[in-house]
């Protein structure tokens, strides 16, 4: 009967487990800023693989000498040709090095996306490993791990980067590992915290005394209760390392030239701020909506997966 | 209390020494020979020699880390190899400029951003709290820089020869030099060397002008400082905003409240006296999680404005490889943050029974 039970469990255990996300998926679409986040996260992401087929030139092309291209440089406004401009070549007109603006800010998106992504993964996966050793386990590891923690929070996020891409040197991988440090003590807070709560439940102490080995209990139990306030967080942390990210490349740090992305083309663009105001503005705009829509979608996902609020 | 603020200060010295620690591995981990760094390709191995025994570069690391300590501990970060001048007089000289646009950009969140969120709760659902809800969400997702280059932009070419336009860069009026409060008030003879403090003061312009009585020099500041504090201060305000606003929503609903309207008090007083009371608690604790914001917003929009503080200073340190400058500056802004942290919990404590006694 003893080894029945864990097998009795596991199928009631799924069945609500998938109900519980059923409900949260349900919530999700009936809270309209979630829906508008779901839509622009979207789109972004089909913006970011359809690239080749939107944008309408190669974003590192310079257009100087190409077969009818004026090779004008962009000393007046964009040419939109929607507002009835007669040259419909170039959607947002070119930048100071004579390349498709439009086409650099669709490439942007895969950048962007990507490192927002990635930094947020490793931060998660690093944080997580370092957040449930440390609930885990307890005692003098605990402490040490998360006092490491403590010292990382204590400096500002963007400061912490900026002095970790000094030393590894400029580049977008060593802005991504810098940004990736700064987001790790969130990860390994939350899941200590739930390590901690979930630890001294009474289904966690049956299947220890069932024998069960320290990684089926963390693996089966810990994580998959600890999921939940980890995505959340996650997907409000793409928005603010997108941000990060393109701080970084805006001071040089990050993407280098002529990789197409965001920060990165502000920066280049800003000493022509008074002459070509469009350069900084689209960009800017593009940053700006990515985050909004993660931003969205982390708010709309928090308020849908939390069970207190599922109540009323 | 005092056990409590006792207890607060105990915990923050290992987190000050980790910040001591890190930095310190942070400057040894800078790939290439610190000698080459500072005296160029060309230097010998005997000046190299010379130059590591100088520096206590050939200590054992555990020694080198002391001497770091007690030199920090004597307001020593070494100098400047850019420079060539100590980095703590390049931070009396410059830190002011931030911590000028950093307690103007909060003050511009709070004043703003506290009103908005009470307004909104206690209207909630009307047009006014979705639209602050609305302005808050697009207000955290906005880039600093960007936001900084738009208002210049504004304010400096759109609206140029409005009575709304503003200074794009600098801060004060180019030429304008003002005279130090302590020279004004013949502390400090004119040419002879005042103290440390003193200089840090006097070059917070807005407190300079108001301390030497001169309004066209305030005047003058508040000009510069409207545009950036404004970049540095919209993200803090719309987390303020929604902080307030969510956080007022929660009190009014409790009975409480409920029971001070049902005897008869005025909406005034049930608002103000019973529900704000409570409801700015969590305020006070985002308002202090916003420092580290509002230091990363200087860093950006400082590059922005030309304004020569502490973030332009290591943004340009950082691309001439000036570590100590970096390494300086880093440890001394961390330091900062932990110690205003550490006020704002004991504010936090102060305020709030409950925190003191758990």
């Amino acid at each position: 009967m003893a080894n029945a039970e864990p097998a009795s469990l596991s199928p009631t255990d799924r069945y609500r487990s998938s109900n519980l996300w059923l409900e949260a998926l349900r919530n999700l679409l009936r809270n309209p800023s979630a829906i508008l986040g779901m839509v622009i996260v979207g789109l972004l992401v089909l913006t970011a693989l359809a690239a080749p087929i939107i944008a309408t030139h190669d974003p590192i092309k310079t257009m100087i000498g190409v077969p009818g291209e004026t090779g004008r440089l962009p000393s007046k406004p964009p040419c939109i040709p929607l507002f009835g401009c007669e040259e419909p070549i170039h959607i947002l007109g070119l930048d100071l090095n004579a390349r498709d603006l439009y086409s650099r800010v669709i490439y942007g998106t895969r950048t962007s996306l990507s490192v927002g992504v990635i930094t947020i993964s490793l931060s998660i996966i690093a944080g997580t490993a370092l957040g449930i050793t440390a609930g885990f386990l307890g005692g003098r590891v605990d402490n040490v791990i998360m006092r490491l923690m403590d010292v990382v929070l204590a400096f500002p996020a963007l400061l912490l980067a900026i002095s970790i891409v000094t030393i590894l040197g400029p580049g977008l991988t060593n802005a991504l590992l810098g940004i990736t440090i700064t987001f790790i003590p969130q990860y390994a807070r939350l899941s200590r915290a739930s390590v901690l709560s979930i630890k001294e439940q009474e289904f966690v102490i049956a299947e220890q005394a069932l024998g069960a080995s320290p990684l089926r209990i963390v693996l089966g139990h810990i994580l998959p209760n600890s999921i939940t306030p980890i995505v959340v967080q996650g997907t409000l942390g793409v928005g603010t390392a997108i941000l990060d990210a393109a701080a970084l490349s805006f001071l040089g740090l990050g993407a280098q030239p002529p990789t197409p992305e965001w920060g990165q083309i502000l920066s280049e663009s800003r000493n022509y701020l008074f002459t070509s105001p469009h350069l900084v503005f689209f960009p800017g705009i593009a940053i700006m909506i990515t985050v909004l829509g993660f931003n969205l979608l982390g708010d709309g996902m928090r308020d849908a997966l939390d069970p207190r609020l599922n109540r009323n | 209390m005092l056990t409590f603020v006792l207890k607060r200060l105990t915990f923050s010295i290992p987190v000050l020494l980790g910040i001591l620690v890190v930095t310190f591995i942070l400057a040894r981990a800078i790939p290439g020979d610190p000698c080459i760094a500072v005296l160029g390709e060309r230097a010998s191995k005997e000046v190299c020699e010379s130059f590591f025994r100088r520096n206590g570069l050939d200590q054992p690391l555990p020694v080198q880390f002391l001497v770091y300590l007690r030199n920090f501990s004597q307001g020593d970060l070494g100098d400047s190899m850019r420079f060539h001048r100590p980095v703590m007089e390049l931070l009396v000289e410059r830190l002011p400029t931030t911590v000028e646009l950093g307690l103007f950009a909060l003050l511009f969140a709070i004043t703003v951003g506290v009103p908005l969120g009470v307004l909104s709760a206690y209207r909630h659902k009307s047009i006014l709290d979705v639209g602050t809800m609305v302005g808050a969400n697009i207000g955290v997702s906005m880039p600093v820089f960007w936001l900084g280059l738009m208002l210049a932009y504004l304010f400096a070419v759109l609206l140029k020869d409005t009575p709304l336009a503003l200074p794009p860069s600098g801060r004060l009026t180019p030429g304008a030099n003002p005279l130090p409060f302590y020279e004004y008030m013949g502390w400090v003879a004119q040419g002879e060397e005042p103290a440390g403090i003193l200089i840090f003061l006097s070059r917070i312009n807005t407190l300079n002008a108001v301390l030497t009585l001169n309004g066209e020099l305030f005047v003058d500041a508040i000009r510069h400082l409207i545009l950036p504090a404004v970049a540095v201060g919209t993200i803090p305000l719309a987390i303020i905003a929604r902080m307030s606003r969510s956080s007022v929503l929660e009190v009014l609903n409790q009975d409480y409240v409920r029971t001070a309207r049902a005897k008869g008090l005025r909406e005034r007083s049930v608002v103000g006296k019973h529900a704000l009371k409570n409801a700015m608690l969590p305020v006070i604790t985002v308002i202090g999680l916003n420092f580290g914001l509002v230091i990363s917003g200087a860093v950006l929009t400082e590059t922005i404005f030309s304004l020569t503080g502490v973030g332009r200073t290591l943004v340009d340190s950082i691309t001439s490889r000036d570590y100590t400058l970096v390494q300086g500056f880093t440890v001394v802004i961390a330091a900062g943050f932990v110690i205003i942290n550490m006020v704002v919990d004991i504010a936090y404590g102060y305020l709030d029974p409950r925190i003191r006694f758990n």
